[in-house]
């Protein structure tokens, strides 16, 4: 489903991700991991188009497509998902109306016919119940005065008014209590079907014991430097990244 | 001032003027003569070249006289499912035959009756361009509103205009509300071509006490159009008085709104919108005179600005030492879309009393490019994204439209504008 080959990107002229490969099939979890400043989000936000990020090599298919040549809507259009670290606060536009916009436009990419007001609704109600979100919130200002779980919660809540192909979650682990944690994971738990695939962007293996990987990737300095599955998160978690800095560090200078 | 703005130019407007008010018109007509056109030396018009704009701009220094106006213009320029009193007038001159009315409000030819205290709210003294309006204006309206009476219907005033090559058109409008009285006008001025003239308006609002008032002004004139607006009113203890000014075109375009705070427990709010590209020049300047305790003002103007249109705002909250327990509040908020596009943004405040509340803020600054990018990660084009979040920016001010016909009215001219050209 998604083909990074040999992805090298930059910001300001600072190169970031120095070469990553990847393949993700369909129905799987992968688990990208890292220490800080290792090049995580920067991947997350180059595939989902953010602007900042200059690709200088590499590839990237999404389902046959040449995903860096399509703009971030097209992208997500065609199922891709960011579930953004920082959701961004927008005052006087409500989630609603912004969903009930990004929607259709979304629906109309592929083809269907838009929601009416009242199907609008009911399909939102059904999918407020996965992440257990008030639809008080929803009427209000976009993130707006928000709590860091209720945006987190607002992001997949967006994943499942969206149905992705691909999902990309950049910590969305972060600034969570363990019941939020269990709230968001769930919700994510329950869209994951065999025709979906979800990448998860996280610093902490805690998250992936509600979110079960398939593979686990590590990240370091703009590169995938170990590959494994779920016990290699264990690993980290007991040992930290020490080790494999050092080891990476080391087969460098040789 | 320079003589060449005094004199010379202007003189063509001055050769033929109606009977009417004649005394008053000499007292304009000096203040003018002491006053000039002001320069760009002018602290109050330091950003707004307008003498030099009238100089260039009008080759044709005279009246316009009034066009004649169709039902299918009418039927065009009132807004969807607006309901209501319609007022028309054509160049200024009131056309009482195409206007409608209701219970508990007269409208006068000024002409008609000449005891009507104009210029004593906006005084020529203090503004030469209020001064040039008194000397000249053709004919004007009186409004009133009988005590007590709350007029539900809104009340629009219809100002079509369309003059030959630089005419001059000289709108003067008197509004007085009994006590108690509610009213709510809608200021709509349309071209009807794209040639240039320059408006010169003055409304003058005489509220009694408790009254409830309030004044919206919808400027959608072509982008040749040079005009300046004054609106001043006398708002009385217990009463309250609201003016939005929405402008979404022209050449040049002042507006100096003064709003007199005379009573104890009054309030006045001034909401404002400016939309602007091409070369479009808008400058609002505010003026609230706080001078007896326990008065409140708000104030919030909105500008969006793309092009090389330039925006100026300045607002004055004058707290007179009697005038303890006021609360002020002003706040101006810019978007800039183009490298080319200026705002200049003044606050001024001016505080004598010593127990007050005041607050004032601008912010210049460009689209929120990490929101772009948020509402594109979710498939919405960047286009509509830009709309849905200047729409937005704009919104907190189109929420202050209590008459839903006028806001879904503005809305729309809002978003079109801004799924468009933005």
């Amino acid at each position: 489903m998604l083909s990074i080959k040999n992805l090298h990107a930059s910001i300001e002229g600072t190169p970031i991700l120095r070469g990553i490969n990847l393949e993700v099939k369909a129905g799987e979890v992968h688990a990208i991991m890292g220490p800080n400043g290792s090049g995580k989000s920067t991947l997350a936000s180059v595939l989902a188009g953010r602007e900042e990020y200059e690709v200088t090599e590499g590839e990237v298919f999404f389902q046959g497509k040449e995903l860096l040549e399509l703009s971030p809507e097209d992208r997500a259009r065609e199922g891709v998902f960011l579930a953004f670290q920082y959701p961004i606060e927008i005052p006087g536009v409500s989630t609603t109306n912004f969903l009930r916009t990004a929607l259709n436009q979304v629906r109309e990419y592929r083809g269907l016919e838009p929601l009416d007001a009242v199907k609008f609704l009911s399909l939102m109600k059904e999918k407020m119940a996965l992440v257990e979100i008030d639809q008080k919130l929803l009427s209000r200002s976009l993130n707006e005065g928000f709590s860091g779980g209720e945006k987190k919660r607002n992001e997949i809540f967006q994943m499942a008014m969206l149905e992705p192909v691909l999902s990309i979650l950049d910590e969305t682990d972060s600034g969570l209590d363990i019941d939020a944690l269990r709230i968001v994971s769930n919700g994510v738990n329950k869209l994951k079907s065999k025709k979906s695939a979800t990448i998860v962007v996280t610093h902490y293996q805690r998250l992936l014991d509600y979110i079960v990987p398939d593979f686990v990737h590590v990240l370091y300095k703009g590169r995938i430097v170990k590959s494994g599955t779920k016990e290699l998160a264990l690993e980290l978690e007991e040992k930290g990244y020490d080790w494999i800095k050092e080891e990476v560090d080391s087969t460098a200078t040789v | 001032m320079s003589t060449l703005t005094k004199s010379t130019f202007v003189s063509g407007l001055f050769e033929v003027l109606p009977n009417t008010f004649s005394s008053l018109r000499q007292i304009g007509k000096e203040n003018f003569y002491v006053q000039g056109f002001p320069s760009l030396k002018d602290e109050e018009y330091k950003f707004t070249p307008i003498a030099k704009k009238l100089e260039t701009g009008l080759t044709n220094f005279s009246p316009a006289i009034p066009v004649i106006i169709s039902a299918e213009q009418i039927n065009k320029a009132v807004p969807t499912g607006f309901e209501g009193v319609v007022l028309v007038f054509s160049n200024g001159k009131f056309l009482p035959e195409l206007s409608s009315s209701v219970d508990g409000l007269t409208v006068n030819f000024l002409s008609k009756n000449e005891s009507t205290p104009i210029g004593s709210i906006a005084k020529a003294e203090k503004d030469p361009f209020v001064a040039l309006n008194q000397a000249t204006f053709i004919d004007g309206i009186c409004i009133s509103i009988e005590k007590k009476k709350e007029i539900t219907l809104p009340i629009l005033l219809l100002q079509f205009h369309q003059a030959a090559e630089g005419q001059v058109i000289s709108p003067r409008i008197w509004i007085e509300a009994g006590d108690f009285a509610k009213a709510s006008f809608i200021d709509y001025s349309i071209s009807l071509d794209n040639s240039p003239y320059f408006v010169n308006k003055v409304v003058e609002i005489k509220g009694g006490i408790h009254t409830d008032l309030t004044y919206h002004s919808l400027q959608e004139e072509n982008n040749q159009v040079i005009q300046v607006n004054a609106l001043v009113t006398d708002i009385q203890q217990d009463s309250q008085f609201t003016s939005t000014q929405i402008t979404l075109s022209g050449d040049l375009v002042r507006n100096n709104l003064t709003l007199n705070l005379l009573g104890s427990n009054s309030v006045g709010n001034m909401f404002g919108i400016y939309l602007l590209n091409g070369k479009t020049h808008v400058d609002n300047h505010t003026n609230v005179d706080h001078t007896l305790p326990h008065a409140e003002s708000n104030e919030l103007y909105k500008g969006i600005l793309a092009d090389q249109s330039r925006g100026v705002f300045n607002g004055k909250i004058f707290v007179r030492q009697a005038a303890q327990k006021t609360n002020a509040f002003q706040q101006n908020n810019n978007i800039l879309l183009s490298e080319d596009a200026i705002i200049n943004t003044k606050p001024q405040l001016e505080i004598w009393a010593d127990d007050v509340k005041c607050s004032h803020g601008c912010t210049v600054g460009q689209l929120d490019e990490e929101a772009l990018f948020y509402l594109q990660a979710r498939g919405i084009d960047k286009t509509t994204a830009r709309g849905l979040l200047l729409y937005a920016f704009a919104g907190e001010v189109l929420e202050k439209i209590e008459l839903e016909s006028l806001r879904n009215f503005i809305t729309t001219k809002i978003q079109e504008r801004l799924g468009s050209k933005f």
